[in-house]
């Protein structure tokens, strides 16, 4: 963990596809590699034989009969679609440089 | 009779039993607060008096018609991030702006089925991310009993709603301590169910394997009787347990001897730095139930200092997951760039505020190729510890009892530059969400500024009775509920 509490937040805001400010990119590369400096304690512990828990319960495959059953309309659906035509979402076109 | 919106859940029920009152009463008084306080307090984005009001008409004549029940005709405001079909539901944030939930989230549908009167939505912390209700993007709420402080967060407009009795009660969400940091911040009772007890269906999912809806409330019966309305198995959530949920408002009587119950005291939750009139207010309460007749045994919890690092991490990564439906394709903003990447950037960067896109951010670095198991997997192992550490605490007693927050509210602004700080506040309150146990904030003092103090009460996994409990016989015994603020109207 040592060698990565220095994000290059910038290249990781693009991976999580949000567009930052000049400004913003700056204050969250400080405010981010403070928490992860913060993080680091983590280390101070041997946990090579410590199962992870990825849940407080256990989760089991939850699995129902194949059947139909009620689900929204198609109005209702497009109703908070930014962009909707003929009962379906507008989205843009991605095939015009092709 | 006045001031109805002043009462508690039990005593309406018992006044709209005897005929002393109806619904559409409750509602008018509430309705009437709001309109006198909300003004300065800013607990409510959305309200919708008419909706109200034919719920309370409704309620009266199904009351008329033989129809009973604890949250028949009661008032309640809702946070803004569980959906109630037809309303509004923004998370308070810009992202989504002019949405309607298509459909009820379950604890909605089972509250409309008890006949409780959905009054509105209250603010939060966007996404639920936060402290304090300072991160909402659709405006401020304050302290009640003191408007320069925060209400505390991300439930923050549900604590100031009840706390200043523009609601009779309300449902809020703790993934860190959402719920049981306003409670104590704002003077209420606060209760995180145990995970898998309320379905989780219809909440918008900040971090899946922490979120827990629950009760805010003026007495800790009122909480009982509201999760017993919300509790139990949902289909629709694969997370939600399979249990018998008790009838926790009947079990609590007036008998409120702690005889027989052992309760845990952790000597690592009274923190370095915890506000002396905290701690001191908090070793009064341990008192107090020991002259009730518990005994107070010491119990460790050695890795609970780990827990805002495994925390961070562990939530972040969950909120990258969660929020990446928010793309301004299927629903809510949309801006427009050359093609889908860039719309997707430009319309995320105009929809999100500060905190949610610095924890998008975390999250999606620590889940990131080559980090992962130095960052996400090593948290889920310290999780492992965390939890341990209850279990063995729990073979020695039947609850435990510390305080929720290191100190009482702080100053609007006061730790809103600077995150770090913000989220050590959480330290007494993450680990509970982390284990999956239960956990619960009643008042227990008020600092010398008069600020309400909160006492954390923890409870094994599916334990609510003994908190309950432990909650009921010493808030019925001590007077600090009962006190209100005063609070000038606009």
């Amino acid at each position: 963990m040592s060698d990565a509490n220095h994000m290059d937040v910038s290249y990781v805001a693009n991976l999580a596809r949000i567009e930052l400010t000049d400004e913003e990119a700056v204050l969250f590369q400080g405010q981010l590699d403070q928490v992860l400096e913060y993080v680091e304690q983590l280390n101070e512990l041997d946990v090579s034989d410590v199962q992870p828990t990825a849940h407080a319960v256990p989760l089991v495959n939850v699995l129902r009969a194949d059947e139909p059953g009620v689900s929204l309309d198609n109005d209702t659906v497009t109703a908070n679609a930014p962009a909707a035509r003929d009962g379906q979402i507008l989205v843009p076109k991605i095939n015009e440089q092709f | 009779m006045t001031d109805l919106n002043t009462k508690t859940i039990s005593e309406l029920s018992e006044l709209l039993a005897a005929g002393e009152c109806t619904s559409v009463d409750i509602v008018n008084d509430v309705l009437s607060a709001i309109d006198e306080r909300d003004g300065r307090v800013g607990a409510y984005l959305t309200l919708d008096r008419e909706a109200a009001l034919e719920q309370a008409e409704a309620a009266d004549e199904a009351r008329a018609g033989g129809q009973t029940g604890a949250l028949l005709g009661i008032p309640l405001a809702i946070k803004d991030l569980l959906n109630v079909k037809g309303q509004p539901c923004t998370c308070a944030s810009k992202m989504l702006e002019g949405y309607t939930a298509p459909y009820d989230a379950t604890v909605i549908a089972r509250l409309r089925e008890a006949g409780a009167i959905l009054l509105g939505r209250v603010n939060m912390d966007e996404f639920a991310m936060g402290s304090s209700t300072e991160n909402s993007a659709l405006g401020k709420t304050c302290n009640p009993w003191n408007f320069d402080h925060v209400p505390g967060g991300s439930s923050g407009g549900s604590a100031a709603s009840v706390a200043a009795d523009e609601a009779i009660a309300s449902l809020g969400s703790d993934t860190g301590g959402s719920i049981r940091q306003p409670a104590a911040f704002c003077g209420c009772v606060g209760l995180k169910p145990t995970y898998g007890m309320v379905s989780r269906y219809g909440l918008t999912a900040f971090a899946s394997s922490l979120d827990q809806i629950g009760p805010v409330t003026k007495t800790v019966k009122d909480a009982a009787l509201l999760l017993e309305a919300i509790a139990g198995h949902d289909q629709k959530d694969s997370t939600s347990v399979d249990v018998d949920v008790p009838m926790f408002g009947k079990k609590l009587t007036d008998d409120h001897s702690l005889a027989g119950m052992k309760l845990g005291l952790p000597k690592e939750y009274f923190v370095e730095g915890m506000d002396p009139e905290v701690e001191q207010a908090v070793r009064d309460a341990v008192e107090h139930c020991k002259n009730l007749g518990a005994e107070i045994v010491d119990v460790s919890l050695p890795n609970a200092k780990y827990a805002i690092a495994v925390y961070y991490i562990i939530a972040t990564a969950e909120a990258s997951a969660n929020l990446a439906r928010f793309d301004g394709i299927r629903y809510g903003m949309r801006l427009d760039g050359k093609d889908p990447i860039e719309l997707y950037g430009k319309t995320r960067a105009a929809g999100f505020g500060s905190e949610v896109k610095r924890r998008i951010i975390l999250g999606t670095y620590v889940l990131s190729s080559g980090y992962y198991d130095a960052y996400y997997l090593r948290a889920q192992k310290v999780r492992t510890l965390i939890r341990n550490d209850f279990i063995e605490a729990f073979r020695q007693c039947d609850a435990i009892i510390a305080p929720v927050t290191p100190t009482p509210a702080y100053k609007i602004g006061e730790k809103s530059a600077d995150p770090l700080k913000m989220y050590l506040d959480d330290i007494l309150t993450t680990p509970v969400n982390l284990a999956g146990i239960c956990g619960m904030s009643i008042p227990c003092g008020f600092s010398s500024g008069g600020l309400p103090i909160g006492l954390q009460i923890l409870g094994d996994s599916f334990k609510e009775e003994n908190i309950l409990k432990v909650g009921h016989a010493y808030e019925q015994t001590t007077d600090w509920h009962k006190r209100k603020p005063a609070i000038q109207p606009v």
